[in-house]
């Protein structure tokens, strides 16, 4: 029984799916959207989830002083004070989200620069790699290398005023050969995820109940 | 010398980028933008529609995207509300909803706008493909009230809107792959107009739906909201953000010259 409800459930409701996908009008419609709003409120939970286990893993190696502790010490205590601050601004200002709230105050001055510091990193780790590795050492790599210096040329201002021709070629560039292999690319991707849903609505398969 | 210029210390690569960056800024250089063709098509879906449409934006990024779409967004929230068009947001990214908002309330002022009557922000709601799937139904299973918990029902702007048939476009700015459920689900199966606004990573995997019709437009990355800008007229973080990436983009392409011509004439005199 254990593995065939589970089962059942996969098959009824994938199939349901894509039955109200051609015919969208009631009782299937109607069957249809109650199952997105379960599937919307079974995904709220999914973070409660998140949240538990998270707490659990970093709780366990503080106590067990395992290696880079720390690190679960600071991402234990940045998620209380975020819970904190959220509560304290939900409670006390109209809401949430409007300027000059403490959640608000927090989010514009830690997480903001913390995420842009992270992204922004990539800037310098793309020159260093591109000088290092960039290298036309076959023709594939010379072909990728022309192509890649001639769109990064030709997307930016600059690039119009060495040439006026540059954003064209960088334009024909994107539009047709690049289009070409992700038009490829994105053809298998959807026939590869066309076959996993049906083995698994079918029951073929399983490793998901695992 | 020339072993010197083959192995130039990451320290001083990362400094040259550092200042090719900052003095653009600093100096507030400004270069001519060239409206490319994927904008243009944006702006002329935006500007094609009729006073008081309903035009659904979906604020899918978080602080890491928030240079690249941050001017986007608010370039085209501008263009909408100098349009007086109807602007409901919505996200599906938590951590994106104090970046919408922000835009919403910067861009309403500006334009004397009315919260309830001419813009809502939905707020952020888990699930997205059954909350793109849902709306095709009926908005309001999914979004009973606005981030406030104030409900729908109660504003204005949302008397009338039900479904995809009530909006006539629906905006998206993406940092990852939700424009693609978005072309796929809310597009192919109901029909419904979208224009992308994207990150520049992300802007190649939006071509093919640009080609094909799926989408009215695209904006790519920093480049593309600096276009929309010059577009309305409206010069932000976007138009001066391209000096700093031409420079950055000049510079690695020097050292992707030096580090290929060192590499051929070392590897020329090892075989000598």
């Amino acid at each position: 029984m254990r593995r065939e409800v589970p089962l059942a459930i996969t098959f009824i409701t994938g199939f349901l799916l894509i039955i109200g996908f051609f015919i969208p009008h009631d009782p299937i419609g109607g069957l249809q959207s109650m199952f997105l709003q379960w599937y919307a409120i079974i995904a709220g939970f999914t973070m409660v989830l998140g949240l538990m286990t998270l707490t659990r893993i970093h709780t366990r190696r503080i106590v067990k002083r395992t290696q880079g502790f720390g690190y679960s010490v600071i991402l234990i205590g940045a998620m209380l004070g975020t819970l904190v601050v959220g509560f304290y601004s939900g409670i006390k200002y109209k809401g949430l989200f409007e300027l000059g709230t403490p959640f608000m105050w927090y989010y514009n001055n830690i997480l903001v620069p913390l995420s842009a510091t992270m992204f922004s990193l990539l800037a310098f780790f793309i020159a260093s790699a591109a000088y290092r590795a960039f290298r036309a050492r076959t023709i594939e790599a010379t072909l990728l290398l022309i192509a890649g210096v001639l769109v990064m040329i030709g997307r930016v201002p600059v690039g119009n005023l060495i040439w006026n021709k540059l954003p064209i070629i960088a334009e024909w560039i994107m539009n047709i050969p690049q289009l070409a292999a992700k038009r490829g690319i994105l053809i298998g991707v959807a026939l590869g995820m066309i076959a996993t849903s049906l083995r698994i609505i079918l029951g073929i398969e399983r490793t998901y109940l695992k | 010398m020339l072993k010197k210029i083959a192995n130039i210390d990451r320290r001083i690569i990362f400094i040259v980028i550092v200042l090719c960056i900052i003095i653009p800024f600093l100096t507030k250089t400004v270069l001519e933008i060239r409206v490319s063709a994927p904008v243009k098509s944006a702006y002329k879906a935006l500007e094609k529609l009729e006073s008081g449409s309903c035009v659904l934006f979906s604020v899918d990024y978080d602080p890491a995207s928030q240079p690249e779409l941050q001017p986007m967004l608010i370039a085209v929230l501008r263009h909408a509300f100098k349009k007086n068009l109807k602007v409901i947001m919505m996200c599906h990214w938590p951590l994106g909803f104090p970046l919408g908002q922000d835009a919403l309330m910067v861009t309403a002022k500006e334009y004397d706008k009315k919260y309830g009557q001419d813009y809502v922000n939905l707020g952020y709601r888990p699930g997205m493909s059954a909350i793109m799937l849902g709306i095709g139904r009926e908005i309001r299973d999914f979004f009973a009230s606005d981030y406030a918990g104030t409900p729908v029902d109660s504003l204005d702007i949302m008397k009338g809107v039900h479904n995809y048939g009530d909006i006539t476009l629906l905006i998206g700015f993406e940092a990852g792959a939700t424009g693609d459920y978005w072309v796929r689900l809310a597009g192919a199966q109901f029909g419904q107009k979208i224009t992308l606004g994207c990150t520049a990573v992300c802007a190649p995997d939006c071509y093919p739906y640009l080609q094909a019709k799926q989408i009215e437009g695209l904006i790519g990355g920093l480049k593309g909201a600096a276009e929309y800008e010059k577009l309305v007229e409206c010069p932000g973080a976007g138009i001066i953000g391209m000096t700093a990436q031409s420079a950055g983009h000049i510079a690695i392409i020097i050292f992707i010259i030096l580090g290929n011509l060192s590499y051929f004439i070392l590897k020329k005199r090892e075989k000598e």
